[in-house]
């Protein structure tokens, strides 16, 4: 049985190493995918990944707002991991021939400054243990054709985790309330998307406590040094190329990327 | 009497009775945006006369999300008057209303008077006292908010009732652009803002209408208060309704909905 994981894997880092819109798993591959089963496959992805060098930079939460979470029916967010290939330095260039068809959307990340194994872990113990906060965008990009996806598909597809960029302003958590942090997102000087951090879960700590209660059922723990993606605070907006994007977030300075084909 | 006055007369009746009327859009093909400022003039004329007092103004159609629903690429306008003000953290009984929805803004109180034209927002900046967290209920005398532009700009731009909350803050101490907002109702996020959703800064739209409202002659006085326009989508309220708008660095308002 193990080896039906490890074969969707394979399809699956497949089509984002040779850039290719696929089919979703639960279309014909495996129609009886489970939830559980889509982690399995995401974890022969980590292995197959780290297998060839690439380090972890920490988990991502997605589905944290109640439009997706409505939208996919379902009551818990999803994770994934971004490895360091994935970074992007902020000010950087995303090339639309590295990737399938990507979005982007406006995030908060967590710096991770001591280890937080749940259960039972809110979001009050997450700041305690965080170190600082940095605003981040985040470029996600389905494998999967249109975005078109199941539960199932999108958790074994590492929850479309594809690039990040980071801002360059570290923030302590204790100094600011962070549900109520302004975002912005712009293409080309126009506003696409707008919110506050309190679109995720009602605070971006709660994602990173769901987060620490979602890994201990299967005995992990967010790890000290991790840097955490809590999930969107906007909508994602598809990209094109000469995209100029940029995300303001109240009391740090912006983050930005520019892209090309 | 004139059309102007029997239009007006109609929404007045529309109010009273909390019973919709058809839309003016709807009795009179080319009914059109002057003719419905004029139609809206006159309404708070009459409510002046009989002892209203004009307490602010507001600005409603600033996001483009509103814009695009109403086909139309600029704010509107309508007046606040005394008897639309409730306290924070007030009950509001359904009866005094048809069909209520809530949105949250930022007021300004101005220390100075604004009349266009060539306001900039930097002159509203240095006109403001401070701004507040308010919430505002938007309300529509026109029967299931069958509203064209025309329509709401004569029925005062649906204006319903108001509530300012938090605390004074000086303009000059807060980035308005990038103000964060919370907007909660029975004790869930219904969605969330930032001031850049009015027109890109809340100033922004309160300069466009004070530059709007000098067509006709009007100023934005010392003391009023202004809405500058929603920050998220108006939520539909019912009794039993609690809802609560948190804006950083400015706190929170609000209000809940009786029988």
């Amino acid at each position: 049985m193990q080896g039906v994981y490890k074969e969707l894997a394979e399809y699956l880092v497949k089509a984002e190493t040779e850039k290719y819109e696929t089919q979703r798993v639960t279309a014909d591959l495996k129609s009886d995918l489970t939830v559980e089963e889509g982690y399995l496959v995401q974890e022969e992805i980590v292995k197959m990944k780290l297998a060839e060098g690439r380090k972890i930079i920490g988990p991502k939460m997605g589905l944290t707002s109640r439009a997706k979470m409505t939208q996919m029916n379902v009551d818990e967010p999803i994770y994934g991991y971004v490895f360091d290939y994935m970074l992007i330095e902020n000010g950087g260039t995303v090339h639309l021939s590295d990737l399938i068809h990507p979005k982007v959307e406006a995030e908060i990340a967590f710096v991770i400054g001591k280890d937080i194994e749940g259960p039972g872990i809110t979001g009050a113990q997450v700041l305690a243990a965080t170190d600082y906060v940095v605003p981040a965008l985040e470029i996600i990009d389905s494998r999967y054709e249109n975005f078109n996806f199941t539960l199932p598909d999108v958790v074994a597809d590492n929850a479309s985790t594809s690039r990040v960029v980071l801002g360059n302003s570290l923030k302590k958590p204790a100094t600011m309330d962070l549900d109520l942090v302004g975002v912005t997102m712009s293409i080309n000087g126009e506003i696409k998307e707008l919110g506050a951090g309190a679109a995720v879960l009602g605070h971006p700590a709660n994602s990173i406590a769901m987060l620490a209660n979602m890994l201990a059922k299967k005995g992990d723990k967010i790890r000290k040094g991790d840097v955490i993606l809590s999930g969107a605070i906007t909508g994602a907006v598809m990209l094109a190329d000469g995209d100029q994007v940029v995300g303001k977030f109240d009391g740090f300075q912006d983050v930005t990327f520019k892209v090309q084909a | 009497m004139t059309q102007i006055k029997e239009y007006s007369n109609l929404l007045l009746e529309a109010e009273e009775t909390r019973n919709g009327t058809t839309p003016l859009t709807a009795i009179q093909g080319d009914f059109d945006v002057i003719k419905a400022y004029y139609v809206q003039l006159e309404t708070i004329a009459e409510k002046v006369k009989s002892g209203r007092k004009i307490t602010g103004k507001k600005i409603g159609l600033t996001s483009k999300a509103m814009q695009n629903l109403l086909g139309v690429s600029e704010p509107d306008y309508g007046h606040l008057l005394d008897d639309m003000v409730v306290e924070n953290g007030g009950a509001i009984s359904v009866k005094r209303l048809l069909q209520p929805k809530v949105e949250a803004e930022i007021a300004f109180v101005l220390k100075e008077t604004l009349k266009g034209p060539g306001i900039t927002p930097i002159d509203v900046l240095r006109a403001t006292e401070y701004v507040l967290p308010s919430l505002e209920i938007v309300d529509s005398r026109i029967r299931d908010w069958k509203i064209k532009l025309a329509d709401t700009v004569a029925d005062n731009a649906s204006s319903g009732l108001y509530i300012l909350g938090g605390k004074p803050v000086k303009p000059e101490e807060v980035d308005l652009e990038m103000m964060g907002m919370v907007f909660e109702k029975n004790g869930e996020v219904v969605n969330t803002g930032v001031g850049a959703a009015a027109l890109g800064h809340p100033a922004t739209c309160v300069a466009w209408l004070a530059n709007k409202l000098s067509e006709f002659d009007i100023a934005l006085e010392a003391g009023e208060v202004i809405l500058s326009g929603a920050l998220s989508t108006a939520v539909n309220a019912q009794a039993g309704d609690v809802f609560t708008a948190k804006f950083a660095h400015i706190g929170q308002v609000s209000v809940h909905f009786t029988e």
